[in-house]
């Protein structure tokens, strides 16, 4: 299948995002294809997961546009006090202010983890990919309370035990969540991002913290759903090998730039990447 | 055991503390002071209970309480004070305005009315503050109905800061308990519900809720007002068993004690909240009562022993639970026919919860 | 001219009622800033203050009373933070504004012992409480001075924040608790100085405030101390300048609604102001904003 045939699942458009006068997203451009890998780049502090709070509505960028399988889902321009601290380009490109907040999003269909881990920490395994069925419901304040929807409740419990089957999280089913192990919550995370039935993850480090033998696990485990859920996944990562092994493009932020992007082979030996980047590599 | 075996034996417990309600009601004189406490525990209860959905269950840290309670005490007492009275209540605001009386069970669900429809419009705004914010606006917002309450121009509605009375209130401890448990059941089975579960995501981590599609303003709203609703039914309670009201009792002391009930409780447990109302009110109404009453052991004149001892005790004692049992009586535990089953039996708590998750 | 005459006394009254509550609200607005703790009971070591005033007068002179209570006060304001917010730094937040609650409760509850629930009458404070005549108002000397005490403590207190070496662990603290900690700041001795020096004005505070209103009840400090709060919030909690003009602007217009005969709404006033300041700029009118880490 070649590029051009596949549907844009995500696209961000000049995307500028400015705390104050600090520039931590500049002029971001990027796309997503209809079941692609695509990992998100750079130095600490490059301003990747500013992007992913500004997909995801966490903040409304200062600047920009998002689409979501070619509807537009966020927008904004520098208004009040930004208009004069604003120092980017575009500024005229939009006019509206499209600023869902972040479950509207999740709503679309774009789930997401994060990168320091947020479980539910007073409730089991269980218990937080159930939370996720709460927003298929059907039922009101009222029925809910009396018990009068006995059926669907019964259906998000099968539907969050099938999705622990799927992931085989069985055996931890009702652990606390936050008593597991460092590696277990990242993909109980994960399960839970699944459970609100995604087109589109964006995973947050999924690695960060890793030894070698987990994270080679975890690489086969985002293959794996990215397969069985039909998903489209946009992360952002350090570990190199996970990256180099998975992604079918990478994009490479530094201060908040674009500089590069491509294949893993072209990334991996472009100049730019090489001085900004590569030179100042993580370890791990 | 099986979940029939388990709604039985709930079943036949109440109808066993009813009865027994009931015996002691036929065989005691109805001012002896159990009966006081009874029924007091039984609305501190509702309270606390109330209180706790919003704290604990969905860590929102209001102290809004006795501005709610205070709507539900007027709007009970208001409605149903029995027009031939009224004349005699409202005597500085020529008999009042209102010129009818309601039912008093109709009266009650429309003092909890009142107070959610009080807690939505105070919730548009303050529900966006976080943690300690949140905490000084309601507050502040119970100082002002408090203050509007008072207020000499709406005299014909609510007697200015003179006392409503001469209302309708029943007698019987059953009620009381009959009311409460009703209402008590009800925020269980919702704290068992899908929006509990939402609640409580959004009470341990609210980026993370938001992620998973839950609408933060929304949840907030319902947990508010909810809340306001309980109050505000308490609130009409207390008037009742009161027999007389006046706006100044209910003062941001009166929300520090429910709260404080509530620490003893457990945060996050609606037992422990029901359990520490009890205690509360037979320690501070009965079993202390000596500590105010000077005291004399032969010739010998029992030192600190006078009026208001009573309070300094409970206040250190409270102090005491904050400082070093941080969990109270029952942390986030329930107290259930089931947990204490599994106890004796010894069955694993998590095997239990896995195969019959209520 | 008129209009002046008639209005002057509300005017007079609210600077100097606005300047009491400035020194409390200083008291609220430092422990903000380092702890983000809500100090409840903050009112209530006002209270204290105004009580210990009235029961050491009757077994010393008044010269050796003022000390005392100066003396005494810090040491409780010393104490509660010891006992009871000490144990708790590492606990939740809303843990440590439980336990401020608590220690409220145990004060409040303390003086109703003491005093058995009387109100108790504050004692004349020589000179202070000379009736004068100001403009054509006759009023007490505290009226008069408290805006000019105010003034030189607060001055001396930003310049020792901004001079010392305890005032400037103080400010390291406050912006950053744990790295100024790990930069080898004794933070436990910076929070008993904050607490020592908001005890200290909160009960200079009492010495005008009751000479000016001298019923001291146990639940007097309770809507002084909102209103301090309300002040620190409204000035940007944290902000020491900020608190004494949110404390004057908020003294002047409660006293002003008094004028107009709104008394009822003096108290609600207050609140309606603060749920304006959280609701449009939370950081209020000098403070710093923060924003949470996704």
């Amino acid at each position: 299948m070649s590029e051009k045939k596949r549907e844009e699942v995500l696209k961000i458009d000049h995307m500028t995002m400015q705390f104050g006068g600090v520039v931590a997203v500049d002029d971001l451009n990027l796309v997503v294809r209809q079941g692609e890998i695509v990992s998100l780049i750079g130095p600490n502090g490059a301003g990747k997961t500013t992007a992913f709070n500004v997909v995801t509505g966490v903040y409304p960028p200062t600047n920009g546009a998002v689409y979501f399988n070619g509807r537009e889902i966020v927008e904004n321009h520098p208004r009040g006090k930004m208009k004069k601290l604003y120092n980017g380009e575009h500024a005229e490109d939009y006019t509206k202010t499209l600023a869902p907040t972040p479950d509207k999003i999740t709503k679309l269909g774009i789930a997401r983890t994060f990168q320091n881990i947020r479980l539910f920490k007073s409730q089991t395994v269980f218990e937080n990919i159930l939370i996720a069925e709460h927003m298929r419901r059907s039922s009101n304040l009222f029925t809910a309370t009396l018990h009068l929807n006995a059926a669907e409740e019964k259906g998000m419990r099968s539907e969050a035990e099938r999705l622990l089957g799927i992931l085989g999280l069985e055996d931890v089913r009702d652990e606390m969540a936050t008593s597991l192990p460092y590696g277990k919550q990242r993909r109980v995370e994960i399960a839970r991002a699944l459970a609100t039935k995604p087109s589109l993850l964006l995973l947050d480090e999924p690695a960060a913290g890793m030894n070698p033998q987990e994270t080679k696990e975890l690489t086969e485990f985002i293959g794996q759903i990215r397969d069985d859920f039909q998903l489209t996944i946009f992360m952002i990562e350090h570990h190199m090998d996970l990256v180099m092994e998975i992604s079918d493009r990478v994009y490479v932020l530094d201060f908040g730039k674009l500089i590069a992007n491509g294949t893993p082979e072209e990334v991996q030996n472009d100049p730019h990447v090489i001085s900004a980047y590569l030179g100042v590599q993580e370890e791990g | 055991m099986s979940k029939k075996t388990e709604v039985i034996i709930n079943v036949a417990l109440i109808g066993a503390l009813f009865l027994v309600l009931f015996l002691l009601e036929q065989n005691l004189p109805s001012t002896h002071m159990l009966f006081t406490v009874l029924k007091k525990g039984a609305i501190y209860a509702l309270v606390a209970v109330s209180m706790n959905l919003l704290n604990g269950f969905t860590g929102l840290f209001s102290l809004g309480q006795a501005g709610f309670m205070l709507v539900g005490a007027y709007t009970y007492g208001v409605l149903t004070i029995p027009v031939a009275d009224r004349a005699n209540v409202y005597m500085y605001f020529d008999g009042g305005l209102i010129q009818f009386a309601l039912h008093p069970i109709i009266a009650i669900i429309l003092a909890g009315a009142l107070a959610a429809l009080f807690a939505y419009l105070i919730g548009l705004p303050v529900l966006r503050l976080k943690s300690d914010y949140l905490a000084i606006a309601t507050l502040g917002f119970a100082e002002i109905i408090r203050a509007i309450f008072q207020w000499d121009q709406l005299g014909p509605i609510t007697n200015g800061s003179n006392l409503l009375r001469n209302y309708p209130s029943y007698k019987s401890v059953l009620f009381y308990f009959a009311a409460s448990g009703v209402c008590i059941a009800l925020i269980v089975m919702l704290i068992n519900s899908t929006y509990g579960r939402a609640f409580k995501a959004i009470r341990d981590d609210e980026v993370a809720a938001e992620a998973m599609g839950i609408n933060l303003a929304h949840h907030k709203r319902i947990a508010f007002v909810v809340s306001s609703f309980f109050a505000g039914v308490s609130g009409a309670l207390l008037a009742m068993y009161q027999t007389s009201v006046q706006a100044a009792m209910f003062k941001s002391a009166m929300t520090y004690e429910i709260l404080l009930i509530v620490v003893i409780g457990g945060i996050g447990s609606v037992t422990g909240s029901c359990i520490s109302s009890f205690l509360f009110i037979i320690l501070s109404e009965w079993l202390l009562r000596f500590l105010d009453t000077e005291t004399y052991i032969g010739d010998f004149h029992v030192p600190l022993l006078r009026s208001g001892f009573r309070k300094v005790v409970f206040a250190v004692i409270i102090m005491i639970i904050v400082l070093f049992f941080r969990q109270g009586i029952m942390g986030t535990r329930e107290f259930s026919v089931r947990s204490i089953y599994n106890k004796i039996t010894g069955k694993s708590r998590k095997k239990e919860e896995g195969g019959a998750a209520s | 001219m008129d209009w002046l005459s008639k209005n002057l006394p509300y005017l007079m009254a609210g600077i100097s009622v606005g300047g009491q509550y400035a020194l409390i609200a200083i008291g609220y607005t430092m422990v903000y800033g380092i702890l983000r703790l809500i100090n409840f009971a903050h009112g209530d070591i006002f209270m204290c203050a105004g009580l210990i005033m009235v029961y050491s007068v009757t077994v010393m002179p008044m010269y050796l009373a003022i000390p005392f209570v100066l003396v005494t006060t810090v040491l409780i304001g010393f104490l509660v933070e010891r006992v009871a917010y000490k144990p708790l730094r590492s606990a939740p937040r809303m843990s440590v504004m439980i336990s401020a609650i608590g220690v409220s409760y145990l004060l409040q509850n303390l003086a109703l012992y003491i005093t058995g629930g009387l109100a108790q009458q504050y004692p004349t404070i020589p000179w202070i409480s000379d009736v004068i005549t100001v403009f054509g108002v006759t009023t007490k000397r505290v009226t008069v001075i408290t805006p000019f005490l105010v003034i030189l403590l607060v001055v001396s207190l930003v310049f020792l924040i901004q001079k010392t070496k305890i005032g400037m662990a103080m400010r390291a603290a406050s912006k950053d608790f744990e790295t100024s900690q790990l930069m080898g700041i004794k933070i436990n001795s910076v929070i008993s100085f904050t607490f020592i020096i908001g005890s200290f004005l909160a009960a200079v505070g009492s010495l005008l405030f009751f000479s000016n209103y001298t019923g001291v009840t146990p639940t007097v400090g309770a809507m002084p101390g909102l209103k301090a709060f309300v002040a620190a919030v409204f000035g940007g909690i944290g902000s020491i300048p900020g608190a004494v003009i949110g404390a004057f602007i908020i003294g002047i217009s409660e006293n002003i609604i008094k004028g107009l005969g709104w008394t009822t709404f003096s108290d609600a006033f207050t609140f309606a102001l603060l749920i304006v300041v959280l609701i449009c700029k939370p950081t209020g009118l000098f403070g710093e904003a923060a924003t949470d880490k996704v």
